[in-house]
């Protein structure tokens, strides 16, 4: 029986052994899985993405609720939000292979997935060029499909190159990212975020600085930042503000942004996700940059 | 322990009916838990079925490694846990609302529920702030331990403010769990603003509760600290009967009422302090519960606290079949279902026996 109070002396060592093995194929660069997997739970906007991209999107077999491109994924199971997955949901759709976006959880869910063996590939996230290719690549391998994630690792570096280059400045707007706008308060991105990286790319500067995270921000540092662009996710719903609303707020009404209606709405995970897409949303963010600018 | 028997004996005449109806509800409490049970471990998001993989066991095959775990390693310990948690959440109930002679007293009052959350939102929130080596020795049990320690904690304090003299003053209690309770809650209140979008959604998911984190290590750190408690709760049965009458004649029947309160506030505090801790905020389970066994069986401890164990636990284990199965292959938080299910049905017993409810 496997359950946690059996540890007795030759199953850890038998379990040892076997992660031992496993690290050393791993540093090898040999591949753990002989067999591909056929089966693939993908957890992450960007893992499903990035597995679609790598025209693999037929082996998917589920989904978490952030998974929400490209819309061929909708139809798949949905096994929860990724940072509270259920461990038999999870085993009820038969994966033989998990990849997991970075923070995926809780512990005890992924620790009961490894007790049932099966392969978990966990994707480092980050906010920059770099992590992109570091995700294909992880993706890639774990797929056993080597060549075609090297071959859009590449494409997505040359176009996101184009794009950056696109979109260089020598007075970079000053972008506030709002989260969300709920009864007027202000939810803003400040360092360390999603957001404040794609602006970075999309040669913006975070208007907000001064704290990390998504933090409520007050009317005053709204009007002292003074940003010449405002960026919000395109959702429904009330985190959405139009813009009569912004150009009816006491605060974001007086800002340049609003004078110059540079207001900016791209779908949330295009934006945040650090995908295969990204390129895209830096596209996207230079053309509404220049249009600021002009 | 012969004036305590009077005490008893004192009750009797009046529930005389009641006393062989509470024995017969027991005995269906008995059935109901152990059908609920043997259904929860056959229920499941997968279709891994309980009786296949039994019959294997039994002609001496093997069942594969996928099945063994679903049953062992998630089932078995959700159960366990779902029985702990909801027997504690009710048991403690039923004492509180006893004790404080106030039928809306549940756990939470004494601090327990505002002190193992905000016992919680700090290990969630600070916890990425901990020295590398011993954020990832404590792992996935930081938030549990300082949820219990939090809870506990609470109750302490609450404890020492309430006594002087030796003497533990109910009414200080009721307000000063309502005063720390709020300062709890403002105290959470800096740390979310301080957490980020990914430790909000943890927040959020810890107050609505799951079993879904049931492990073995859970189990095997809650269950005795639960069973100590709860086992402690029979011997406070004739004490809460004679408190009814208030302390005054309750003391005159020789209830060592001081003792008596001592031995209630430890026992709500560890047994509401593990369901938390290993649960999150299960709410609602502490007061329905005792009520509805009150309408049924009458006010008498005797039975009331054991009945209430039996409900709680069986109850939880329902809850927790629909939180996991409904939305397949995602999953409920657990105090969604008890409060959307629970809050109208209990309305509605409510409505229909205005004039019979009494504590």
């Amino acid at each position: 029986m496997a359950t946690g109070s059996d540890l007795s002396i030759p199953f850890v060592l038998t379990r040892l052994l076997h992660g031992l093995a496993a690290a050393l194929a791993f540093l090898a660069g040999a591949p753990v899985a002989a067999e591909p997997a056929q089966r693939v739970l993908s957890l992450g906007g960007a893992v499903t993405e990035i597995v679609h991209a790598l025209g693999q999107g037929e082996r998917l077999i589920a989904r978490d609720t952030t998974s929400s491109y490209p819309s061929a994924v909708e139809v798949l199971p949905d096994v929860g939000y990724f940072r509270a997955l259920s461990p038999e949901g999870v085993l009820s759709v038969d994966p033989d292979l998990i990849l997991a976006t970075e923070g995926s959880g809780p512990p005890e869910t992924m620790a009961v997935l490894r007790a049932a063996d099966i392969p978990l590939v966990m994707i480092p996230e980050g906010h920059d060029m770099s992590a992109i290719r570091a995700k294909i690549t992880v993706i890639a391998d774990a797929l056993g499909v080597p060549d075609a994630g090297a071959e859009l690792a590449a494409q997505v570096d040359a176009a996101l190159v184009r794009a950056i280059a696109a979109g260089r400045s020598d007075t970079p707007p000053r972008v506030l990212f709002i989260l969300s706008m709920q009864g007027g308060r202000i939810m803003a991105a400040g360092s360390g975020t999603a957001a404040e990286g794609i602006i970075t790319l999309a040669g913006g500067v975070n208007a907000m600085e001064g704290f990390e995270g998504y933090t409520q921000v007050s009317d005053e540092a709204i009007l002292m930042a003074d940003p010449d662009v405002i960026l919000m996710m395109e959702r429904s719903g009330d985190h959405a503000a139009d813009d009569a609303q912004i150009a009816a707020h006491p605060v974001l009404g007086r800002t340049r942004a609003a004078g110059a209606g540079a207001i900016v709405r791209q779908p949330g995970l295009l934006l945040l996700g650090f995908g295969p897409r990204t390129p895209e949303a830096v596209e996207a963010l230079n053309d509404a940059f220049r249009k600021a600018r002009s | 322990m012969a004036v305590a028997d009077l005490a008893g004996a004192r009750l009797r005449p009046v529930a005389g009916d009641r006393d062989r109806r509470a024995r017969r509800v027991m005995l269906a409490l008995i059935a109901v838990l152990g059908a609920v049970s043997v259904l929860s471990l056959g229920t499941g998001a997968s279709g891994t079925s309980l009786w296949a993989a039994l019959g294997k066991l039994a002609r001496g095959e093997e069942i594969g490694l996928r099945e063994e775990v679903i049953l062992f390693d998630i089932r078995l310990p959700r159960l366990a846990m779902g029985a702990m948690v909801g027997a504690a959440l009710a048991v403690s109930g039923a004492v509180m609302q006893g004790l404080f002679r106030n039928p809306l007293a549940d756990p939470g009052l004494v601090g327990v529920g505002a002190g193992a959350g905000l016992g919680a939102i700090c290990a969630i929130v600070l916890g990425a702030a901990l020295p590398f080596a011993l954020g990832d020795t404590l792992g996935q049990y930081l938030v549990p331990v300082a949820a219990f320690f939090g809870g506990w904690a609470t109750t302490i304090l609450l404890y020492r403010l309430s006594t002087s003299r030796g003497r533990t003053s109910v009414a200080v209690m009721l307000l000063g769990g309502i005063a720390l309770g709020a300062l709890a809650g403002a105290l959470s209140g800096i740390l979310i603003y301080m957490a980020d979008d990914a430790q909000l959604r943890d927040l959020t998911f810890w107050g609505l509760g799951s079993l879904a984190g049931a492990t073995w290590d859970k189990v095997l750190v809650a269950g005795p600290l639960i069973a100590l408690a709860l086992a402690a709760t029979p011997f406070l049965a004739r004490a809460l009967n004679a408190l009814a009458l208030g302390e005054g004649p309750a003391a005159h029947l020789g209830i060592a009422v001081q003792r008596m309160k001592n031995i209630s506030i430890l026992t709500v505090a560890a047994a509401t302090g593990a369901a938390v801790a290993v649960s999150g905020g299960i709410g609602f389970v502490g007061i329905v519960v005792p009520h509805l066994l009150r309408l049924i069986t009458g006010p008498d401890h005797r039975y009331l606290l054991v009945n209430s164990a039996l409900l709680g636990a069986a109850l939880l284990i329902a809850a927790d079949m629909i939180a996991r199965t409904v939305i397949a292959p995602a999953e409920l938080p657990i105090g969604i279902v008890t409060a959307t299910l629970g809050g109208p049905f209990f309305l509605w017993i409510l409505l229909r026996n205005r004039s019979l409810l009494d504590l």
